[in-house]
């Protein structure tokens, strides 16, 4: 307790020199924070929003769908097995067919991919409902970046072209009913939404899909023949892969920022036991041990960065917390990045990662507050309180 | 000197530092005794082996032969803890330059001794009123170090030195960057604490107005004891100004 006190009063009779280095440690304390939060958040909107429109709770896949491979989806799709129909039916969970098809709107032809779901469905978030709407042509569902790319509108009319199960081609005209927002480009890049019933008569493909998505509630039935389940990890794995890439990118900028931060506080404890090094030599003449000249000095260290910590939670704090609750504005570029964020990102400063990164910034800063302090065990009083360094 | 009762003795102390060709002898075959009380001075040159004979009284330093005993302790087969233990109980020290810790007040200044013996915060309080008292500087409790004279520097750094009642104080030349008149105000002082308290005073100085003050003259040269008088009984007696 003592070392304490002594090491408290020693570095706040620094006055200014103390309170510039406190700064730039908080500066980096809040700086990791804040980048830490920005990618947490972009993880768990991402996730959420995924999960919402696209992944639910897990998929089961036709054994030839392949989302990568557009080729193979004439022959990606079969009838929903009986197990899966029941919670279909239920609404917890969606069939979805997809087809390869043309669209021509506004005087060109653009490669789309037709996706017919059930206008009842709850497991997605996806506004489907409005496919129920239909005075003659098929309804059809868009989302923003779509209707954007195609110059489509709500009442607008599209000729919609595909080849159906026998192979052969045939079109009809769908009319927009709805252009949904989403920040899911899954959802949304050249798709268009058909109702389930009208899009399996349309492609000959009478109770088949594609694929069945899980709504949050819905259990599967297990191991289907022919069906392969995908779990959320699987389904996520590309937006957290993403993440993780950049966080990479992140964490070499905290880390030069921490390294900034212990330069200045290892360049500070080196200053400190040298123009000191009298005041060590007295403090060992006054009966203080070399172990505790050590200790008050690496606590001295140590404690920057816990009064970094309490500057950064009283500026910083607010701070991050006023971006918590408003949201940071996103530029449309980082969902065309594949990042499904929408308009405002919500960082998240979990308790795990502020404890965390507290406590990381606290163990450097132990550590780097250490190493020039061993110099002290080697060094004669006698030599210390003539100024000199063993 | 009698040797009973001795709080400091010495036997045959050799202090001597490895050199490119051969060694410097620094203290040679010194043979001495304080007892309680005394105030006593090694006057000499410089090297001839003041500091380095307070060095090792004061444990902050071990002899290369002989012995040096302080209160009953060997210094020399002391370790670095006991011996941290032995000055932070037993020994105060007062240096030439004061070292006070500039970013702590006089008060904490003076306090610190007592924090490192983990006294209790009332009996800090006590004993720091007190010593300070004693120089004279209770207003100046709230003042840093650089706001004070170097007499009052001085005075600080012997309130330190007592605050705790050590049985020994060492001085290394503590009035060397004072004025006549403030020298003289610090070797009252200390005359003073000497006589109330019982302490035993052993300074290294080759400053007249030191020696003048001193009962016993212990004069060193080339680190041999060449001289060991006893003063006149006028100024041990009476510790007032001359």
């Amino acid at each position: 307790m003592t070392t304490y006190k002594l090491a408290l009063r020693n570095l706040l009779g620094g006055g200014v020199k103390t309170w510039l280095r406190v700064g730039v440690l908080s500066l980096a304390f809040l700086t990791i924070i804040a980048i830490q939060g920005v990618y947490q958040g972009i993880n768990e909107q991402g996730s959420d929003a995924l999960i919402a429109a696209e992944a639910g709770a897990g998929q089961y896949w036709h054994e030839k769908y392949d989302p990568q491979d557009p080729l193979g989806l004439p022959d990606a799709h079969g009838v929903v097995p009986k197990e899966l129909s029941q919670i279909t039916d239920a609404g917890s969970a969606a069939a979805i067919l997809i087809v390869q098809g043309f669209m021509y709107a506004g005087g060109n032809l653009r490669s789309v991919l037709l996706k017919g779901i059930e206008p009842s469905q709850r497991a997605l978030s996806l506004p489907t409902s409005v496919l129920t709407t239909t005075d003659g042509e098929a309804p059809a569902l868009i989302g923003t970046r779509m209707a954007r790319d195609a110059g489509l509108k709500v009442g607008d009319l599209a000729t919609i072209r595909w080849r159906d199960a026998r192979g052969t081609f045939d079109a009809e005209e769908v009319r927009i009913v709805h252009v949904m927002n989403t920040s899911v480009q899954a959802v949304d890049s050249g798709q268009l939404w058909l109702p389930l019933d009208r899009l399996r008569r349309m492609a000959r493909m009478e109770g088949e899909a594609s694929l069945i998505v899980l709504g949050k509630d819905a259990t599967g039935p297990g191991h289907l023949a022919g069906w392969n389940f995908k779990d959320q990890d699987f389904l996520l794995s590309d937006l957290r892969g993403m993440v993780q890439a950049k966080m990479v990118g992140a964490s070499i900028i905290y880390l030069m920022l921490l390294f900034l931060a212990m330069l200045a506080v290892l360049d500070t404890q080196i200053l400190s036991i040298f123009h000191r090094r009298k005041e060590i030599g007295t403090l060992m003449a006054l009966g203080v041990t070399r172990g505790a000249v050590i200790r008050m000095f690496t606590l001295e260290g140590a404690l920057n960065a816990v009064l970094a910590a309490l500057a950064g939670a009283v500026y910083g704090g607010p701070l991050l917390v006023f971006a918590m609750r408003a949201g940071l504005p996103m530029p449309a570029a980082i969902e065309q990045a594949g990042f499904p964020i929408g308009e405002r990102l919500y960082p998240a400063y979990g308790a795990v990662l502020v404890v965390g990164t507290t406590a990381l910034v606290l163990i450097v800063t132990t550590i780097v507050s250490y190493l020039p302090t061993r110099r002290i065990a080697q060094l004669k009083p006698t030599d210390a309180l003539r100024g000199k360094l063993a | 000197m009698s040797d009973q009762a001795a709080l400091i003795r010495t036997r045959d102390l050799v202090k001597a530092y490895p050199m490119d060709h051969g060694r410097l002898v620094a203290l040679n075959h010194v043979n001495l005794t304080f007892q309680r009380g005394e105030f006593a001075g090694l006057v000499g040159p410089s090297g001839s082996g003041k500091t380095t004979l307070l060095n090792i009284l004061g444990s902050l330093d071990q002899p290369t032969e002989g012995s040096a005993e302080v209160l009953g302790h060997k210094v020399e087969a002391l370790s670095h803890k006991e011996a941290a233990e032995l000055r932070s109980r037993h020994i105060g020290f007062i240096f030439q330059t004061h070292n006070l810790f500039p970013v702590y007040t006089v008060y904490e200044n003076v306090e610190f001794p007592l924090l490192v013996l983990g006294m209790s915060a009332p009996e800090r309080e006590k004993a720091v009123r007190s010593a300070l008292e004693w120089v004279r500087l209770a207003d100046r409790a709230k003042s840093k170090p650089s706001q004070l004279s170097g007499g009052q520097s001085q005075r600080v750094a012997i309130a330190r030195a007592i605050v705790k009642r050590p049985e020994v104080v060492l001085a290394d030349e503590p009035t060397a960057n004072l004025d006549a008149e403030n020298s003289r105000n610090i070797l009252e002082t200390m005359v003073g604490l000497s006589r109330d308290l019982q302490t035993t005073f052993v300074f290294a100085t080759h400053d007249e107005k030191v020696i003048r003050y001193l009962r016993r003259k212990i004069v060193l040269s080339d680190g041999q004891v060449v001289e060991d008088t006893v003063a006149q009984a006028q100024f041990a007696e009476q510790g007032v100004r001359r």
